[in-house]
């Protein structure tokens, strides 16, 4: 088990960088999920920790000793990749030996350790079949497996739930939760999916071209973006965000139309000021169908005409029409609605969120 | 005649034509190989009868007797050419995939300089073709005292399947996932273990099939040999077939009967391969 920690890392191929010296430090068994868009440096910044990216500067620590020029198999990682690369001429028992076998391991030792891995993958009835005689769910969990007879210091994840189904995606999430919680290491998660990095990391870094652009846990992802780019990045439906200018303790959007300083940013934010407000669909709601997190001074109410209506059971996804565009509201408890029907909105202005147009930063002190 | 029943017959009519055409074209490729082992087994007079006969009346092994009566009796060193034709296709054949297993994956994994011209370059010298090169060969050969030598001709087929071999490897190496070598190095291979123990038996089925061609190329060649070989010492056994010829006389008989000889060791050893030559040994490496 060890710590990793990043420094000034930076990948560049000729004139392009890639990855441009980010700093992080990763704690001993901790859960850290890098996510961001396709091309955002992630998966490049993973390859570079586990040895099959040379770095370009900055340095990589695992465990305190510094990796940088290692080859892979002295950094004592071990990866599951996207792909899984079983290797196919193996049957799942040589394929999750094999480590061991390199490594010269003695034969009951081998057994036992594939024994173990296998019986907390539920691997046991396949051990004699090929990875062509398997399925993507059970292909990912020889992979997993793989990693974990290894018992490597840092567990190293590259996008592996991507190739499966949408119910066995959820399914192996689960179960790569309950993996962490049985083997306790360190783990790095990439992903592009941010219902994973939520529901699995402890702390989750957030890359956009080649920079972090916040690191922290779930909660202060979503609940205090730092940037415009993570607002917009976290939450599904996204978070509605559109330019206003600040008038008179006032927003006024493009089209005119107005709402009132959320509180919070009144000390921040001067008259002329140009500002992204941003509001997650939870916190906007037809009236009496959603909670509000602030006091009821917070809540502003505004009748507007709703556009469609996304019916999900438990809740709908109401589009309305303001400031001459769709946001999205969350609807609780959901009740029919047609379009074109005019509803009052509640907006929680508590929850509300303010970035500066041209750093995209956040407002909040 | 409803549509289902009409469009049933005519599946079956399709089958039946398609199978004939089939029949056709394997009778077309395997005639002259029946005409050679039949042409080894009768008189001079029938093989030369016109019209040709086809149902042989007389059937002897006389030719393959003579074959190893030694000189004086018909016979001609079999044994020697034999020996020499193994020992070269094989040491090339050796020669050329080890270096197309080199050529091929360099070019199948890595990025390097004038990386396609190398290539276009490699492929190129295919399109001169090898009988071009036998004077200047014979010359350099000379001068070079390699002429007449299994060692000239071995460098001689060397030369001449490495393109191919490169060719062909690279096709197999690139189709084994890049992911496989990063994992086994993840596992704790080294560069050089990860190829051996992950991507070497997965392209294996590929290696073997440039194996197989460059050996049948070496085996069969006689442009180049009977140009650069000559005496029993380095002749092989294509060049051994001119021994049938004389100033006006054909032995077609004989002839015949040691292209058999020829057939029977390159038969074998593809029948043997190939049944390693299993494709889509890759499946289920990667997602699915």
């Amino acid at each position: 088990m060890a710590t990793v920690s990043l420094k000034k890392l930076t990948k560049r191929y000729g004139n392009i960088g890639i990855v441009h010296g980010i700093d992080l430090d990763i704690t001993d068994r901790e859960f850290i999920a890098l996510v961001g868009p396709s091309g955002c440096g992630k998966s490049t910044t993973l390859r570079m920790i586990a040895g099959l990216e040379e770095i370009s500067a900055g340095s990589i620590e695992i465990g305190g000793r510094v990796v940088n020029d290692l080859p892979p198999r002295s950094r004592n990682i071990s990866m599951v990749f996207q792909s899984y690369a079983l290797y196919p001429h193996m049957t799942v028992r040589e394929n999750l030996g094999f480590s061991l076998k390199i490594a010269g391991a003695a034969k009951d030792d081998m057994d036992r350790r594939v024994a173990e891995a296998s019986a907390i993958l539920g691997l046991d009835a396949l051990l004699d079949r090929r990875p062509s005689q398997l399925s993507g769910g059970q292909r990912q969990r020889v992979a997993m497996g793989r990693a974990i007879v290894r018992d490597p210091d840092v567990f190293l994840f590259d996008e592996p739930l991507s190739n499966l189904d949408a119910k066995l995606r959820t399914q192996m999430r689960t179960e790569i939760k309950k993996l962490h919680a049985k083997v306790q290491s360190t783990v790095i998660y990439v992903t592009h999916d941010q219902v994973e990095a939520m529901t699995l990391a402890d702390r989750i870094v957030i890359m956009r071209d080649g920079y972090i652009e916040q690191v922290g846990t779930p909660d202060e992802v979503f609940r205090r973006p730092a940037t415009r780019f993570v607002a917009g990045f976290i939450g599904s439906p996204p978070m509605n965000l559109h330019e206003a200018t600040i008038d008179d303790g006032k927003l006024v959007f493009a089209s005119g139309e107005k709402l009132p300083l959320p509180a919070q940013f009144k000390v921040n934010v001067a008259t002329g000021n140009k500002v992204v407000f941003g509001l997650r669909p939870d916190d906007i709601y037809p009236t009496g169908h959603g909670i509000s997190s602030g006091g009821a001074a917070d809540v502003h109410q505004i009748e507007l005409p709703i556009t469609v209506t996304e019916p999900l059971g438990n809740e709908t996804l109401v589009f309305v029409e303001f400031n001459g565009s769709d946001w999205v509201s969350r609807m609780l408890n959901p009740r029919p609605l047609k379009s074109g029907e005019r509803v009052t909105m509640s907006l929680d202005l508590s929850q509300a969120h303010l970035f500066a147009v041209d750093t995209g930063k956040t407002l909040r002190s | 005649m409803d549509e289902n029943s009409s469009a049933r017959l005519k599946r079956r009519l399709f089958g039946i034509v398609y199978r004939v055409g089939l029949f056709l074209a394997m009778l077309t490729i395997c005639l002259p190989g029946l005409w050679i082992v039949l042409s080894s087994l009768r008189p001079t007079v029938e093989i030369m009868a016109k019209p040709p006969v086809w149902i042989p009346q007389d059937i002897s092994f006389d030719a393959y007797v003579a074959m190893f009566s030694g000189i004086g009796k018909g016979g001609i060193p079999v044994i020697e050419y034999f020996r020499n034709s193994l020992i070269i296709s094989v040491t090339s054949t050796v020669i050329a995939v080890a270096i197309g297993m080199a050529g091929g994956y360099a070019f199948a994994r890595y990025r390097f300089r004038g990386k396609s011209g190398v290539f276009l370059g490699l492929m190129l010298t295919r399109t001169v073709p090898g009988i071009a090169l036998s004077l200047p060969l014979f010359f350099l050969y000379v001068r070079l005292g390699i002429i007449d030598t299994h060692f000239g001709l071995i460098l001689a087929y060397v030369a001449l399947n490495v393109p191919f071999t490169i060719w062909l490897i690279d096709g197999f190496f690139r189709q084994v996932p890049k992911d496989l070598a990063e994992a086994a190095q993840i596992d704790g291979c080294t560069r050089w273990q990860a190829f051996w123990q992950v991507e070497f038996p997965l392209a294996g089925p590929g290696i073997a099939s440039a194996a197989i061609f460059a050996f049948l190329t070496c085996w069969n060649e006689f442009a180049l040999a009977s140009q650069l070989t000559r005496s029993v010492s380095a002749k092989t056994l294509p060049v051994g077939l001119l021994d049938y010829t004389a100033e006006f006389t054909i032995d077609w008989r004989g002839m015949c009967a040691l292209a058999v000889v020829m057939i029977i060791p390159a038969l074998t050893l593809t029948y043997i391969v190939q049944k390693h030559l299993v494709g889509g040994l890759t499946s289920g490496a990667v997602k699915g």
